[in-house]
């Protein structure tokens, strides 16, 4: 699902889904060293900020990015090298490792110069994102934008944290409705269980990459459903959503 | 912001363990910086190691979290009564009343470093007893912390390089003014490895001598590792004397990856935002603890920035001589660092700095001195241009 309007065709059940390697789109608007150096959870980030962010003027904007891992083949390839007799590893490699990388390079895209907020709460990482960014809405009626993404790791990480492939979804939220806006929401922690997802094509996606835990709030927005939804979140607590018509 | 009382605090570093031994150095102008002798690191620079980790294993009940990093993180806990105070808190409040919040910029990455000499040479497989969830991932040491202390409020780990552990007081303020929670704990944890040696060396941003933050001859970094905590609580029955988070700022320098802006344009937004959020003007701060990590580029552009925001008449100093760039943990510890100064009503001195850069148009504090302190600003910054600055304040 390369973009918002075709998984809403998905999410719909007007389109079938078919399971392919993710495409990620060039991250044209990084200068050309910058471009260079862009790995694929970058380009992600990048691609997923900037379909969300339109119609904004993205240089103003909050931002808050959510990852459950950073870039994996960047940090295979550094553990590889610093196991050798050969410890110099490479300056863009190691400044690349940094978790909050993709929100970096999203300054530097966008000249955004907005409080960025960069979380890991591992498998409940998109619960932690959609949490802080609400804050940031309502008390500092900052419109702000939310990207919560993973990348896969080669082997042999892979055998040991299993996500296929690099996948995200982004979310603009707004202090005050506008005519864009396809719902008001709200979010609060919960002891009750989350229930099974009743989407049995895309389920398997929602539970092998962190951010697809997002997917049952995803497709009400595509359907323009409201109601409340249940997310798998911490350990001992889930995430309870609900959706209403944007007044 | 509402301000919130830092019911408690503790700090751990190459200082030692704990607030008596963060006093002490502080107020002696002592270094805790040694030359690199970490691991199996091959580099001529000096690091801020914290003595014994490694004597502290995890209990059996959280043998899975076991690393260099979740034992200082258990180990800087247990300092100065925290634990038990937060314990209480904890009881006090309700397990889902209470969240973590902590920064780091590594976690446990030094265990996969490890683990890959470890290799399994025929599959290239990583040994068995590998756990990437409970170690590696940025997240492990905030859900230790958080089965430790039997909280099941909502966590989360920030991880913005080097101003993450500052970025969390303002996120778990966040929470508490909304009414999420009514308590939080918040801290920074890093530990040395591999990585951030190797890396830092790779930038050339590391310096062959103890770090001298703001001299002349400044040649870059001493790294350090460190854990510090704070219990931020609703106001209700602090002590008169508390300490205070009286406001946070938050801003990117959309500027580079590795190089603050030369102007410091996003360090003055964050630091301006800090006393907007605190309802301060600028010649209500009694002391500034610079983010001050001794690179020629940092120092010149944070003086530039904290010029521009406060003149030239606050006292400052970087304690970065003194515990190292303790990174991820950096926001943390030197906002204890400030809560020291607060309740002793000192300033401390910036240890390493000799001559100071005549380029830096600041009034650094070369030797602690006792001063009155009302009110302090912490500064946090680090790659990808993440900037944030903590207001504390002691007193009404």
């Amino acid at each position: 699902m390369p973009d918002w309007p075709s998984a809403r065709a998905v999410l719909r059940g007007e389109q079938a889904w078919v399971s392919a390697p993710s495409v990620l789109p060039a991250p044209s608007i990084l200068p050309p060293a910058e471009r260079r150096r862009a790995s694929r959870v970058i380009k992600l980030a990048l691609g997923i900020g900037l379909e969300a962010a339109q119609g904004a003027d993205v240089s103003t904007l909050a931002t808050v990015f959510s990852a459950s891992g950073a870039d994996g083949h960047n940090c295979h390839a550094l553990c590889e090298q610093l196991a050798t007799d050969d410890r110099h590893i490479s300056p863009t490699r190691f400044h690349n490792s940094v978790h909050n990388a993709p929100a970096g390079y999203w300054g530097i895209a966008t000249r955004a110069m907005a409080p960025c907020q960069v979380l890991c709460a591992f498998d409940g990482s998109f619960g932690a994102g959609l949490l802080d960014t609400l804050a940031q809405v309502v008390l500092d009626q900052q419109s702000t934008l939310l990207l919560a993404y993973d990348s896969e790791y080669p082997e042999p990480l892979f055998a040991t944290r299993p996500v296929p492939d690099c996948a995200g979804i982004a979310l603009r939220l707004e202090p005050q409705p506008s005519p864009q806006a396809l719902a008001r929401i709200t979010a609060w922690t919960t002891d009750g269980p989350a229930p099974a997802w009743h989407n049995d094509t895309l389920e398997p996606l929602r539970a092998a990459i962190p951010a697809m835990r997002a997917l049952p709030v995803m497709e009400r927005l595509a359907r323009g459903e409201h109601g409340e939804v249940c997310l798998d979140y911490l350990s001992g607590q889930q995430l309870a959503v609900r959706l209403d018509p944007p007044v | 912001m509402t301000p919130l009382p830092l019911t408690a605090y503790t700090a751990t570093s190459c200082l030692g363990v704990g607030l008596a031994a963060h006093r002490a150095a502080l107020h002696g102008n002592q270094s805790g910086l040694r030359p690199c002798a970490f691991e199996t690191v091959n580099l001529p620079t000096w690091v801020g190691e914290v003595a014994g980790v490694d004597d502290h294993p995890l209990p059996a009940a959280l043998a899975r979290y076991e690393c260099r990093n979740n034992r200082l993180a258990l180990l800087a806990l247990r300092a100065d009564g925290f634990e038990e105070r937060l314990r209480a808190a904890v009881a006090r409040h309700g397990a889902q009343r209470v969240g973590v919040f902590i920064g780091t910029s590594t976690s446990g990455i030094l265990q996969t470093e490890l683990a890959y000499r470890e290799r399994d040479p025929a599959t290239g497989a990583l040994p068995a007893s590998f756990d990437y969830a409970a170690t590696h991932n940025p997240y492990g040491v905030a859900e230790l912390l958080r089965e430790h202390l039997g909280i099941t409020g909502m966590a989360t780990t920030i991880s913005t390089a080097c101003s993450s552990s500052a970025k969390v007081f303002a996120a778990a303020a966040r929470q508490i003014e909304l009414g999420t929670l009514d308590a939080a704990l918040v801290g920074g944890v890093d530990s040395l490895c591999l990585t951030t040696l190797y890396g830092f060396a790779s930038l050339e941003l590391t310096s062959k001598e103890p770090c001298r933050p703001s001299d002349v001859d400044r040649d870059g970094i001493s790294i350090g590792e460190g854990a510090a905590y704070a219990l931020l609580e609703r106001a209700d029955g602090a002590a008169p004397d508390a300490v205070w988070l009286l406001g946070t700022g938050e801003s990117s320098d959309a500027y580079h990856m590795s190089a603050p802006h030369p102007e410091g344009l996003g360090a003055q937004m964050a630091m301006q935002a800090a006393l907007r959020s605190a309802s301060l003007g600028a010649d209500a701060i009694d002391y500034i603890n610079l983010h001050g990590t001794a690179t020629p580029a940092n120092d010149s552009a944070e003086g530039k920035a904290v010029a521009n925001v406060f003149g030239q008449r606050v006292p400052c100093s970087s304690t970065k001589g003194a515990t190292g760039h303790t990174l991820g943990a950096a926001g943390a510890l030197e906002a204890v660092v400030c809560a020291i100064a607060l309740v002793d009503g000192f300033v401390p001195g910036s240890v390493g700095t000799h001559t100071l850069d005549p380029a830096i148009p600041l009034n650094v504090q070369m030797q602690s001195a006792t001063l009155p302190v009302r009110r302090a600003l912490s500064n946090s910054f680090g790659f990808g241009g993440s900037n944030c600055s903590l207001m504390l304040g002691v007193g009404a």
